[in-house]
């Protein structure tokens, strides 16, 4: 029922509502990026320069912040891609907004951010600190090894499960909201316009997808920087 | 509709209104949450933006576990994978 549609066919290779919704948003995002870039000066003077170094000044302060300045100064490369996951993550939340079915409720999407998060922090861990990082599985005896396994797994399940099921379960319920508005207008005599969905679902518009969504991204930021730190820090 | 299918229908159902019992947990945690944040920002009303920002992202590890629940429901009620309808 809420399984992602085949909307192109290409021969035998069919591809999903999802990956087209990340597309738009994907290209919306280059645009954007393309905008707001052109034209920057040392001493900003217009209004585009001054959000954007806001922003991107925010989220660096941010990464800098959570990992340490050594962290940041060894792999500067953290921050953009922090910033990417963010707003790629904050837009897919509010795509359902627009009328798209946001990527969020497709748990492919959720579980391919998770899995670049976890790789990344197995990269990180044996950068620095070599091929002890993984004998921090068999402390403090070798008997907790089958815990510290499951523990392992859990982690990107968890990642993934929580934004998936927090803005799917605000999708059904939307919908559920929808038809009741549809259901109630159908019992006015004489009128073929589904007058209670005009105006009475935005408040729950206003939980469920902005502020939901936004709480989302930024815990998945928050969490992805947490996790890398903890396996990058070295005593 | 056979007798089988009726009964796994029926546990199906139960067991989906189990799972979003998880709620109860995850509700009594974020109140636990809020409340220490309240004391902690009558003791320090200066340092009341961090204070809420910790709560919030608290309360939301918090509530996975409710979520994790509900993708069960939802998986029961609406994939489930024992009833071929």
């Amino acid at each position: 029922m809420y399984q992602a549609r085949y909307l192109l066919y290409i021969g035998n290779f069919k591809i999903s509502e999802t990956i087209i919704v990340q597309w738009i948003i994907m290209l919306a995002l280059i645009a954007v990026a393309l905008f707001m870039t052109r034209g920057l000066k040392k001493n900003p003077d217009t209004k585009r320069q001054l959000l954007l170094e806001w922003f991107v000044g925010g989220i660096k302060g941010y990464t800098t912040e959570m990992m340490g300045t050594k962290f940041v100064s060894r792999v500067p490369s953290i921050v953009p891609y922090v910033g990417t996951i963010f707003l790629f993550f904050i837009l897919s939340n509010l795509a359902g907004l627009f009328g798209f079915k946001s990527p969020t409720t497709d748990l492919d999407t959720t579980v391919a951010w998770a899995s670049i998060t976890i790789a990344t922090m197995y990269v990180m861990g044996v950068k620095f600190k070599g091929p002890s990082y993984f004998k921090e599985f068999i402390e403090p005896t070798p008997v907790m090894l089958p815990l510290n396994i499951v523990g392992e797994i859990a982690r990107p399940i968890s990642l993934s499960f929580r934004p998936f099921g927090n803005i799917l379960g605000g999708t059904i319920i939307m919908g559920l909201v929808y038809q009741l508005n549809a259901f109630l207008s159908s019992l006015i005599p004489n009128l073929k316009i589904p007058i209670g969905q005009i105006a009475f679902p935005v408040p729950l518009h206003l939980y469920f997808d902005i502020f939901a969504g936004s709480l989302q991204a930024f815990i998945f930021m928050t969490l992805t920087l947490v996790f890398i730190g903890n396996a990058a820090e070295t005593e | 509709m056979e007798l089988s299918t009726a009964i796994a229908v029926a546990g199906t159902a139960i067991g989906s209104g189990l799972a979003v019992m998880t709620g109860i947990g995850a509700g009594i945690g974020q109140g636990y949450a809020a409340g220490r944040a309240a004391e902690a920002v009558a003791n320090q009303p200066e340092a009341k933006s961090d204070i809420i920002s910790t709560m919030i992202l608290g309360q939301a590890v918090a509530e996975s576990s409710a979520i994790y629940g509900l993708v069960i429901a939802i998986i029961l009620i609406f994939v489930n994978p024992w009833i071929k309808m």
